[in-house]
């Protein structure tokens, strides 16, 4: 090795050390906690890659609501008012950087709540991370269930709010009622655990399910299913439909095309298109089939129309707002409220005071439980030509969230409660 | 020329110092969450070194690094995850009983013994590399088809992986934040110091590892290969197994770094073996220096800083500059950073820009010996 | 019978998208030896054309024409592609001759800059950007170079590209003030509507054969036999193919290579645009389209070896044909009672994902009797 090599190696790890020390001195205090009249809070959610398309929609949404908040006054904590900050950090449609951006979120911007994800994938990769650092973690989407952290605060539906009250609306009172059952779904966990589910209740209720079926993430070839799909179903039935994102156009598209349609005596039940996948579709694949939400845009509340109508002053007229959007929406409300009640940004107290914590959220009014998820109202919809859901049923009131399925044999019997130290995660009813 | 020799002892012997000290030093320097993105970083320096074994020095351009850098995180995941099991049903990860499971996969009973583990960690990606490799190999599948291939191989297990609940966790992976290690938990601040100094110590000791395997007489064949493989198939060598065992050792390498990668992120997951992952390894090297070690680790450690920087500020133009970055290397600096300093770059460019390089006459030549003229 | 039909009809559907995809594909790799990571990225340009022409048909003048704005749009989308892949190769591709690695990584940089391209500018733009650099190619083809003194050419030039800016500048304000929609830069996927005579399927045999996939399988064939015809008849398809036998040797017959080569690039991309059109049609189009088929086009590639199409036919049918066999289960219902371990073991790999993991084993093993896919090149060189 000669001279300049050596000379090279050494500038070069003395350039390295240096650079890492640089920016370990440089990178501190990016973000102020209690700084005189500001909190920051830290928003996660995909910007880049695949999941940019949906996740950036919550953020528009939280933006929103921080900014309404912030007109408002802000959030007062022991008779002084602060405003809040965000950091919106990029989740990348990755899982391991959702929970790499949750670590920096935490000690490196000290934030005292952090709103993200998307794909239940995220939130069990980000899982871990609040738990071990102790930190809380508020989660908008609707998914599987079948856990119950005491780090991290759930406002989508569990299944008993969505998926359970869609099929046995399917099987007792849809035009196909009684008519048996084909599950499909992107490959990951919540299209998996949600049919685990649907196929017990079904079997419950009578019914059958002919088969199931998974498409990997990113393919969009769809044919072998629609061929199983008419194979299993000659005469009509329906579907249950988990797919994700791009893949419900293929879906759609095809199964029109060879006569899987309302007409033919085919209903397809989706728990993942809301109003701004509807008009990427185009209603016109869409229309006659069933969507199951806790919020639709065309609730007739005044409630409801002044959130769409912030929401579009906001982004543009043609945005529309949907489930998520107003799950994102909620928890934002809940986070301030519960900092109001608690007198502090302390996690612990804010955690204890969250529960029982009542907001009247676009949907209706909603409640925190127990068990860290919201009491909903449920609705079915039919998706009319105009690309909106025509509310056929909705419940009588809010429904009690179950963290664990009760239709599911290895979760059933059990429950979640937090507020009682002897119960927690998991215990048995 | 005794005393230039002490010199160059007294020389490297700082470095080193300076090298330990930083080691030692950092956790206390660095906040938590820099120290652990650094730890990381280092670790992915390792499957690094890899790349440039098969690719800068035996020229076999792999985008399915992925696979091997999976199987060790999935490896070191799984014996976490079995050792902090006791308190669940059955003794297994509470994740099986999402899916029903009652019994452990058979393939994973080993993986309760931590010595096991130890050697899975690079064993089994060794050989799954070894395989595949021989069965490509012996076909004489090679250049483009051979990185197609590789790649296609890397969506094959990226499927199974995603698509396996009951015995992998599909999507979600495995996490090991949670998990217990000698009764601490993995994701506490003490064990991610300790894993910075293991990674640390593992990136000098794969340095010297790689730095052996080229220096001799197989390290010259493996450059042999890359240069001119029928020639060196001429002269009575067999490339087949040569490849296969570089390939092999790449395999290894990568497995130990997704290993330590996985104890530091906190999860391994399908997406280790996405199609981008395993190609941006491949700009690691292509950037500090295909063919110069410290090259394929510098590379890796500032590539990836600076990708965490950016897209903390700007989260949309990383692809921009990634993009970019590929276009130029392989276009304006084909050797890399490194490479290019050791080929008089800097020299060649100041001398563009008007500065003289002195001459290089005959008393001068003498003086500072032979290897330091490079015309 | 039935079964067999529809089977077949299926894996045919399968197939012609991989084929169409994977078509340019293969023709660059046969003649370069290049692969083209960015291949996917074309795809999805040619699927964004035919959006944007679909929203031009939406306006009024061109109205009436609705129905037919899929046929303009393989023009279109052909055009673009093959105008962004002659501007690829005589940029990046063009320096890395001989280093095929290499490409392999500049055209995967490439495909990110595009795929973040789509996210970030606006269509209008982006279209503006294209017809710049159409008009401006065509200026550079039809000037008069010998008759003009160096500077009248130099003159020529510059003003000829001040003169397509200007137009794409022009265009790219129409379009954005026409259809709004264009105007702003967008990350979500947009939506491309199948005119309604291409809607729906007919009933024939008691199978339901969907307009769509047939519309795709009369592209490809198309696509195919104008390929071949132009390689086979045409005077620059010689060319292309004393290129690909021997590079040196056409070079000192006269042959312009460099003309060879862009030519061919542009074919090449221009059916990737096709491709994006066929693709269009079955699902969404987003940034990130390409990528979905492009590894599908690398087991073509590799299965039919280099430099024969009816490698490449052959290969898309045939995994076309095992993707439908395997990921929807037929082989149970056309082998109703076979020995229940190889049940088990065929119901495991019955569905879509674990289909692709079977076909690339199966193709694997395929190497090991024939190296070089189905139709090796023949030839006198060492490395086989």
């Amino acid at each position: 090795m000669s001279i300049t090599k050596r000379l090279f190696v050494g500038l070069s790890t003395i350039a390295l050390g240096a650079s890492i020390t640089a920016c370990g001195g440089s990178d501190q205090s990016t973000s102020c906690v209690d700084c005189d009249d500001q909190v920051t809070v830290g928003i996660l959610h995909s910007l880049s890659g695949t999941m940019a398309i949906s996740e950036s929609t919550l953020v528009d949404t939280e933006k929103m609501a921080i900014e309404e908040i912030n007109a408002a006054g802000g959030v007062e904590v022991g008779g002084k008012k602060y405003e809040i900050k965000y950091i919106v950090e990029d989740g990348a449609s990755d899982w391991p950087t959702f929970a790499e951006k949750s670590k920096k979120l935490i000690d490196q911007d000290k934030v005292p709540v952090v709103f993200g994800g998307w794909t239940s994938a995220s939130r069990k990769a980000m899982l871990p991370v609040y738990e071990s650092k102790d930190a809380f973690l508020y989660y908008p989407i609707q998914y599987e269930a079948q856990e119950c952290s005491n780090n991290i605060f759930y406002t989508g539906a569990t299944p008993n709010q969505q998926s359970e009250p869609a099929t046995e609306f399917m099987f007792k009172r849809s035009p196909a009622a009684g008519k048996p059952f084909f599950l499909v779904g992107s490959d990951y966990v919540f299209p998996r655990t949600s049919n685990t589910i649907t196929i017990e209740q079904v079997k419950s209720l009578g019914g059958e399910v002919v088969g199931e079926d998974y498409l990997p993430l990113g393919n969009t070839e769809v044919a072998p299913i629609i061929a199983k799909i008419k194979k299993a179903l000659p005469n009509g039935g329906v579907i249950i439909n988990t797919l994700n994102g791009d893949q419900n156009v293929a879906f759609f598209k095809q199964i029109q095309d060879v006569g899987i349609t309302p007409d033919n005596g085919y209903y397809v039940m989706s728990y993942s298109i809301a109003e701004e996948e509807i008009s990427t579709i185009g209603p016109e694949f869409l229309a006659g089939h069933y969507g199951a939400w806790n919020y639709m845009m065309s609730i007739n509340t005044p409630a409801s129309k002044k959130f769409a109508r912030n929401f579009k002053k906001r982004w543009g007229s043609d945005r529309v707002v949907a489930d998520p959007q107003e799950s994102a929406y909620n928890m934002v409300y809940l986070w301030k409220a519960a900092v109001e009640k608690a007198g502090t940004f302390d996690d612990n107290e804010v955690r204890k005071a969250l529960i029982g914590v009542k907001f009247d959220a676009p949907q209706g009014p909603v409640e925190v439980m127990p068990n860290h998820h919201l009491s909903q109202t449920v609705r079915i919809g039919q998706i009319t030509s105009g690309g909106q859901f025509k509310i056929l049923e909705s419940t009588n009131g809010p429904v009690l969230p179950q963290a664990w399925n009760q239709f599911e044999p290895s979760s059933k019997g059990y429950a979640c409660d937090w507020t009682d130290s002897k119960k927690g995660e998991r215990y048995p009813l | 020329m005794k005393n230039s020799f002490t010199n160059k002892r007294l020389f490297s012997f700082l470095v080193w110092a300076a090298i330990i000290a930083a080691i030692i030093a950092a956790p206390s320097i660095l906040p938590v969450f820099r120290l652990n993105l650094l730890g990381r970083y280092l670790s992915l320096a390792i499957v690094a070194l890899g790349v440039d074994l098969i690719w800068g020095y035996t020229g076999l351009l792999s985008l399915g690094q992925g696979i091997f850098f999976a199987l060790g995180g999935y490896c070191a995941a799984m014996f976490l995850q079995l050792n902090s099991a006791t308190n669940f049903p059955n003794q297994i990860p509470e994740f099986f009983g999402l899916y029903g499971v009652q019994q452990l996969p058979f393939f994973w009973e080993p993986f309760r013994s931590s010595l096991f583990t130890l050697l899975a960690i690079w064993i089994v990606p060794a050989s799954v590399a070894a395989i595949l490799g021989f069965l490509v190999f012996r076909n004489r599948i090679k250049g483009v088809y051979f990185s197609i291939l590789t790649q296609a191989a890397l969506l094959v297990f990226f499927n199974f992986f995603n698509g396996q609940q009951k015995l992998i966790n599909g999507t979600n992976g495995l996490k090991t934040d949670v998990t217990l290690l000698f009764g601490q938990m993995v994701g506490s601040d003490s064990m991610q110091r300790y894993f910075f100094w293991i990674t640390a110590v593992l990136v000098i000791l794969a340095w010297f590892f790689a730095r052996w395997i080229v220096r001799d007489r197989f390290g010259n064949i493996l450059i042999a290969i890359r240069d001119d493989e029928a020639r060196v198939r001429f002269t009575g060598y067999n490339p087949t197994l040569f490849k296969t065992i570089v390939f092999a050792i790449a395999g290894g390498l990568a497995g130990i770094s997704g290993a330590l990668y996985t104890i530091q992120s906190g999860i391994v997951s399908p997406q280790f073996m996405t199609v981008p992952f395993s190609i941006e390894m491949v700009i690691w090297v292509a950037v500090g220096g295909r063919g110069t070690l410290l090259g394929a680790i510098l590379g890796a450690v500032i590539i990836n800083y600076a990708k965490s920087l950016v897209s903390e500020a700007l989260p949309a133009s990383w692809m921009f500059i990634q993009g970019g970055l590929f276009i130029l290397v392989v276009t304006a600096l084909p050797e890399g950073v490194l490479g290019w300093m050791q080929s008089d770059g800097p020299r060649n460019l100041l001398s563009r820009l008007g500065v003289r390089r002195p001459l290089s006459t005959y008393p001068g030549l003498e003086e500072r010996g032979k290897d330091e003229v490079k015309l | 019978m039935q079964l067999i039909l529809e089977s077949l009809f299926n894996g045919l559907a399968i197939g012609s998208v991989l084929l169409i995809a994977a078509l340019g594909l293969a023709i660059v790799f046969g003649l370069m030896g290049v692969i083209n990571l960015a291949h996917g990225e074309l795809m999805m340009l040619g699927a964004y054309s035919t959006y944007v022409t679909q929203l031009i048909f939406k306006l009024t003048p061109l109205k009436q024409f609705y129905n037919s704005y899929v046929i303009v749009s393989l023009v279109v989308a052909f055009v673009v592609t093959a105008v962004v892949g002659i501007v690829l190769e005589r940029s990046i591709i063009k320096r890395l001759y001989g280093r095929p690695l290499e490409t392999l990584l500049a055209t995967w940089g490439v495909s990110l800059i595009l795929q973040q391209f789509v996210r970030s500018v606006p269509l209008a733009y982006a279209s503006g950007l294209i017809c710049t650099i159409l008009i401006g190619l065509i200026f550079h083809i039809i000037l008069p170079k010998n008759s003009l003194t160096y500077s009248q050419a130099r003159i020529a030039k510059v003003s000829s590209w001040v003169f397509s800016i200007l137009l794409g500048l022009l265009s790219a304000n129409w379009l954005s003030s026409s259809i709004s929609k264009l105007g702003r830069a967008s990350a979500r996927n947009v939506d491309v509507t199948a005119p309604s005579w291409m809607r729906g399927g007919f009933d024939l045999w008691n199978i339901t054969f969907p307009v769509t996939r047939i519309v795709i399988i009369v592209i490809t064939i198309i696509a195919v036999f104008s390929v071949t015809w132009f390689l086979k008849q045409s005077v620059w398809g010689m060319r292309i193919r004393a290129v690909t036998q021997n590079r040196s040797m056409s070079e000192c017959l006269g042959i312009s290579t460099e003309t060879v080569d862009v030519l061919t690039f542009g074919i090449g991309s221009g059916l990737a645009g096709i491709a994006g059109v066929a693709v269009s049609l079955l699902g969404s189009v987003g940034p990130n389209v390409g990528g979905n088929y492009i590894v599908g086009c690398f087991m073509v590639v590799v299965l039919g070896g280099v430099g024969n199409l009816l490698g490449t036919i052959i290969a898309s049918f045939s995994i076309g044909i095992m993707t439908d066999l395997i990921g929807a289960g037929r082989l149970l219902t056309i082998w109703p009672d076979m020995p229940a371990p190889l049940a088990t073991t065929v119901d495991f790999f019955a569905t879509t994902s674990m289909a692709r993991v079977l076909i690339f084993a199966l193709i694997v093993a395929f190497l090991q009797f024939r190296p070089s896919g189905l139709f090796p090149q023949k030839g006198r060189m060492v490395e086989g």
